[in-house]
């Protein structure tokens, strides 16, 4: 099966690649980990004043799925509140990357990367 | 015939369930089982008996195959106590780990950048080591403490080991090729 035109750009020209400081107060670090293909996905986030996503980055080593998935979500998050990031779908990532059902995992490791980052953020803040 | 389908793997071979195995006894017990359900024996035998022994040589394969592999034989462990390692579903691995396996990840990509195969082999050897000590903790995870959660992790963290000599292997093979 082909890979989507969509899959393939994020692929090719991923966006925000790259990384903030962890230690920074408003930066949420979620890492996550695939035991089944050994991925691993770095995703932050950058939480303005209104509690608004301004900024994210993400570093993944992993199939061209996963680049493209990250990349995807850190487009999406972008000027999301936090719980509006915490309410993005695997299943929405997978269906606008056409991702094959072989590669859907990838699309789990990304949700649960902005779930980790949020966490973070929030636990930094004492929320 | 020697060989039941209820018994396990472990029972298969005489051998005690554990993870720490003799590996010259579970070899010499796996040629002793295969000898005796080899196809070959049963060329004359009826189609019934020649299907049993081919089930059955098939089985004693795929133990053997089991047990052999540490990562394997944690799993297969672990199943027996009904226990499922989650390595299609877990994705919150401990953060000094992942830490750890990006460093990995970009170890490798800068020798394979640099073509430097030296430095691809000295990654290999650390990560032999670094098996080793996490099979030796799987061991007493298993067999002492009996700590089921734990050992799951480890098989986890296996896999990602698992895949980094896969990467190295293969930036090696570019290399050299």
């Amino acid at each position: 099966m082909a890979y989507s035109d969509k899959l393939m750009d994020h692929y090719e020209n991923p966006r925000n690649v790259g990384s903030f400081e962890k230690g920074d107060d408003t930066v949420g670090t979620g890492m996550v980990g695939a035991p089944a293909c050994g991925d691993v996905m770095k995703l932050q986030i950058k939480v303005n004043a209104d509690g608004v996503i301004e900024d994210a980055k993400f570093k993944t080593y992993g199939c061209g799925s996963a680049i493209a998935s990250s990349s995807l979500v850190t487009e999406w998050v972008k000027g999301k509140s936090l719980d509006e990031a915490m309410a993005i779908k695997n299943t929405a990532i997978a269906e606008e990357l056409a991702l094959p059902p072989v590669k859907i995992h990838c699309s789990i490791l990304a949700e649960d990367a902005i779930k980790a980052a949020v966490s973070d953020y929030k636990q930094k803040h004492g929320k | 015939m020697t060989t039941e389908f209820s018994q396990d793997f472990f029972q298969l071979f005489g051998l005690p369930r554990r993870f720490v195995l003799d590996s010259q006894q579970l070899e010499q017990s796996w040629r002793a089982a295969a000898a005796t359900v080899h196809p070959d024996r049963y060329a004359s035998s009826p189609d019934a008996e020649k299907r049993m022994a081919l089930m059955q040589a098939t089985r004693v394969n795929e133990a053997y195959q089991t047990l052999k592999s540490p990562l394997r034989r944690a799993r297969y462990l672990l199943s027996l106590q009904g226990r499922d390692t989650q390595e299609e579903t877990n994705t919150s691995m401990p953060v000094d780990f992942l830490m750890a396996q990006m460093e990995w990840r970009e170890s490798i990509e800068e020798a394979r950048d640099d073509s430097n195969v030296e430095a691809l082999e000295a990654l290999s050897a650390s990560l032999r080591q670094e098996n080793r000590a996490l099979v030796a903790e799987l061991a007493s995870a298993l067999d002492d403490a009996g700590d089921l959660d734990a050992a799951a992790l480890m098989v986890r963290k296996l896999r990602f080991l698992e895949k980094l000599d896969q990467e190295i292997g293969d930036a090696i093979e570019t290399l050299l090729g």
